[in-house]
């Protein structure tokens, strides 16, 4: 027996085994993460999970299951799930957001292409124009770079 | 049994009798024991009840689902339960805004180099004179052109778009032009 009851003893009122699946999760100075997680699952509840699963992944799951239990305690109706769906409309709008930007981008290296493209079909040599007054344009490419 | 039907699926799990104002029957018809079975696993009857109870009667059924959410979440991943969807879609969030961030640099930087070319004012281009072409002789607007004079290109511009008779190649809107020298 602990000489030192763990949280969940002490809230259940019995004795603290050595072997006690509760003791090393729910430490004695932190007697609201087991009211919590004893409230929603119920004590038996918790230590089936716990007892169900390997003993590198108790930790974790006792963290997960304070966490839960403290989202229910605080929202009653939708507990984690009113995160959950938080998260999702949170994606939604970046996802939005996002799009616009990029199309934005897209639209803005459009317009600078075309404007490049039709600075450059300005770009006539007049010795290019011949006499009959229909222009040629096949020197266009000889023109200086400084255009560029 | 609540009016003579078939018992809830809470009451025929737990084997008893379904009573005409079972806070369960509403919410756990029937027709779908799982639900009840896996919410009674995760959570047991009894606290299920004491929630439900706790909640007025239009936010019961809100309240059942999330629960059976909650409970689905818990046996597919006994460790995490829904804290695994939490951690994952906060992670998605993180990468979506950094990806925004990203993207509004780099419109920000398509921005300020638009303004740049637009304000640019390039070199003097000496380009050499032309032959004599009988259409041009008269024009000086389009020999300030050929001095580099980059200021009266809109004159030139309306110039061989008024004179060239196959100007597929030269721009045939120059207020758009306009707007680069401006």
């Amino acid at each position: 027996m602990n000489s030192t009851r763990c949280a969940a003893c002490k809230h259940l009122r019995r004795r603290c085994p050595s072997t006690c699946i509760f003791s090393p999760y729910f430490p004695s100075n932190n007697p609201r993460r087991f009211q919590y997680v004893h409230k929603i699952y119920g004590a038996s509840n918790v230590g089936k999970i716990l007892k169900d699963l390997p003993e590198n992944y108790r930790a974790e799951a006792a963290n997960s299951l304070y966490y839960e239990a403290y989202c229910r305690i605080k929202d009653p109706v939708y507990g984690c799930v009113g995160i959950i769906t938080i998260l999702h409309q949170q994606i939604h709008n970046v996802q939005c957001q996002l799009a616009g930007i990029q199309a934005e981008i897209a639209a803005l290296s459009t317009q600078s292409q075309n404007e490049d493209n039709q600075y450059q079909q300005t770009l006539i040599a007049p010795t290019l124009i011949q006499q009959n007054g229909v222009p040629n344009y096949t020197s266009y490419y000889d023109i200086p770079t400084w255009f560029d | 049994m609540a009016g003579g039907s078939s018992p809830c699926a809470s009451c025929k799990l737990l084997r008893r009798r379904c009573a005409r104002d079972c806070i369960f029957a509403p919410y756990f018809p029937p027709d779908d024991p799982h639900k009840f079975a896996i919410v009674h696993k995760v959570f047991g009857a009894s606290n299920v009840s004491k929630m439900l109870q706790e909640l007025p009667l239009h936010q019961r059924a809100d309240a059942v689902s999330s629960l059976v959410y909650e409970a689905n979440a818990r046996m597919r991943d006994p460790v995490y339960g829904c804290v695994g969807a939490i951690s994952y879609l906060q992670n998605q969030v993180s990468q979506l805004q950094m990806q925004l961030a990203v993207a509004q640099a780099e419109i920000l930087c398509m921005e300020m180099q638009q303004q740049d070319q637009h304000h640019h004012q390039p070199p003097p281009v000496m380009l050499p004179p032309p032959p004599p072409i009988s259409s041009f002789q008269d024009d000086q607007k389009s020999n300030n052109f050929l001095l580099g004079n980059f200021n009266n290109l809109q004159h030139y511009l309306n110039y061989t778009v008024a004179n060239s008779s196959s100007s597929s190649h030269v721009m045939q809107d120059p207020l758009k032009r306009e707007s680069l020298w401006t």
